[in-house]
């Protein structure tokens, strides 16, 4: 029996972190919210980054974002990425205000614009993990 | 105690492809190079600063080269780390707590990609914040390319405007024999070339080089004793920015936006004042985003700026007049590589590359994607 080729796309999931990759297995996407100053911040710390308080709830997302910039990547040599050439790398402001790290998916046939409308879809990393990947979320324009 | 800090001797390793060194002996060929140029020997190195080679940087390399000394650094920043420990060690002999202070670098990244030492793209990990972005292969490459992107789409910067970029570099490699690539290329040869990262085509992005550099700092009380002319550290400035993508508020604006700044003020002269730069070039939208975090124009105007051929040599602003990362030599970090050049053209011994009367000099690094800067500004008086 070999041993599966290592691979570079799974999270290690941090007990400080697990809400968050619970949730994205389940569909839903988290924020924490900053109970002392109001802001929401991704990704989530058990403080607050703008003003270190330490009551930071959990909170879903709408799952709604704008594109704020993206590249398809041609080359990365790193498994599995090597296999799914070209693909998407993407930042998204999110609706509640929070910038995120990101892929866009579903993009065939679609003219991509900085500023557009996404909605969040999770895939599977694994058969344990998934992750939010975006894509255009046309004709629902929420602007 | 307060002492003017002089860049004493520089020295590169045997650059470019493949010669069968190792980063080590690379890093310690530039060190003698340049601690004889200087006209010191080893005895004379009370402080030394190296980063991304050992297990305990700078130790490894220190001892490596048979030094033991009594003031370190390892800056880990990336790129940038070079001008910014330049920054430190000046500040440590100003203040008297060494008199000659070494910085040397070496890389084999060519090489080791080619005897399968690493892998293309780099593995940044998948714990703390790196969790966050594990899942989305956002390469080096895109992340470069994403600004760019955000930059062409606030200012209407041009693809061709960035392709000039690299069609100077290459332009100024041509007057270098050491620099790895020289053949002169078009706006078009970058255009029509392969897609790395969308939309950066293969040219728009640095080299992969074998190299070594090193520099060494002396105190002023040195400096009569010195075969070479010396070049003054005028001012010198840091910062840093992000480490995840989702953490950097605007595309558009690197750290040199706070560095260079600090550095202008600390030396009492501004963009105006300076006769040639050695801006860190890994893509074509790294330099164009960080001259105008520098001041040399304004926020947006870099595409037009550069695309009358002014950064090339004979141009207004001679810039990277080696041939830069993108055409004579990128290891993996460029840093140390554009203080060395900086002081040859301020010394005027640049032969055909040399820009006429150069004076003062504009070096600035930035490390990782826009995470941190230290830009150094050096003169001759
Ligand atoms: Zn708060």
């Amino acid at each position: 029996m070999t041993s599966p080729a290592k691979r570079f796309d799974l999270p290690t999931v941090e007990l400080e972190t697990k809400p968050y990759w619970d949730a994205a297995k389940e569909g839903r996407l988290l924020l924490r919210r900053c109970a002392s100053c109001g802001r929401a911040h991704a990704y989530p710390r058990p403080f607050c980054p703008h003003c270190w308080s330490e009551d930071v709830p959990w909170e879903q997302a709408s799952g709604r974002a704008r594109l704020y910039t993206y590249s398809t990547v041609f080359f990365n040599d790193l498994p599995p990425f090597n296999e799914r050439l070209p693909y998407i790398a993407a930042v998204v402001d999110l609706e509640e205000g929070p910038r995120m790290m990101t892929g866009l998916v579903e993009t065939e046939g679609v003219d991509l614009q900085l500023g557009m409308a996404l909605e969040a879809v999770f895939l599977p990393l694994d058969d344990t993990l998934a992750a939010p990947f975006f894509r255009p979320a046309l004709g629902k324009d929420t602007t | 105690m307060s002492r003017r800090v002089a860049l004493a001797g520089v020295g590169l390793a045997d650059n470019g492809k493949d010669h069968g060194q190792t980063p080590y002996g690379m890093l310690a060929q530039a060190s003698r190079r340049a601690v004889a140029e200087a006209g010191l020997t080893p005895a004379d190195i009370d402080g030394f600063g190296s980063t991304a080679l050992g297990t305990l940087a700078p130790i490894d390399v220190a001892e490596y080269m048979g030094l033991r000394p009594r003031w370190l650094d390892s800056t880990a920043v990336g790129g940038s780390s070079w001008e910014i420990m330049a920054a430190h060690a000046a500040d440590a002999i100003s203040q008297g707590r060494a008199d000659v202070i070494l910085l040397a670098y070496g890389s084999t990244a060519r090489s080791d990609l080619r005897n399968k030492l690493r892998t293309g793209s780099l593995d940044w990990g998948s714990r703390g914040p790196m969790q966050w972005e594990a899942p989305y292969g956002h390469s080096l490459m895109s992340k470069y390319a994403m600004a760019a992107r955000r930059h062409m789409f606030e200012y209407g910067t041009t693809l061709e405007q960035l392709a000039e970029i690299a069609v100077s570099a290459r332009f100024n490699a041509a007057e270098n024999p050491q620099a790895q690539e020289r053949t002169p290329i078009t706006i078009d040869d970058v255009l029509s070339g392969p897609m790395i990262a969308d939309p950066f085509q293969k040219l728009q992005c640095c080299l992969r080089s074998d190299g070594g550099a090193a520099v060494v700092l002396v105190a002023e009380d040195r400096v009569a004793d010195l075969p070479s002319k010396p070049v003054w550290v005028l001012g010198s400035g840091e910062s840093s920015s992000h480490v995840s993508m989702s953490q950097w508020e605007d595309f558009t604006v690197g750290p040199a936006s706070v560095s260079g700044p600090l550095a202008f003020q600390r030396a009492g002269l501004t963009p105006a004042d300076i006769d040639v730069c050695q801006i860190y070039d890994a893509f074509t939208s790294m330099l164009l985003i960080t001259l105008e975090d520098l001041g040399f124009c304004g926020k947006g105007e870099a595409g037009p700026f550069v695309a009358d051929g002014r950064l090339r040599l004979g141009g207004a602003l001679p810039t990277n007049t080696d041939g830069g990362g993108l055409s004579a030599c990128h290891p993996g970090q460029r840093g140390l590589f554009l203080l060395v050049e900086a002081v040859r053209q301020l010394r005027g011994e640049s032969g055909p590359r040399q820009v006429a009367g150069a004076e003062t000099a504009c070096v600035s690094g930035t490390g990782g994607w826009f995470c941190s800067s230290g830009t150094m500004i050096l003169g001759t008086r």
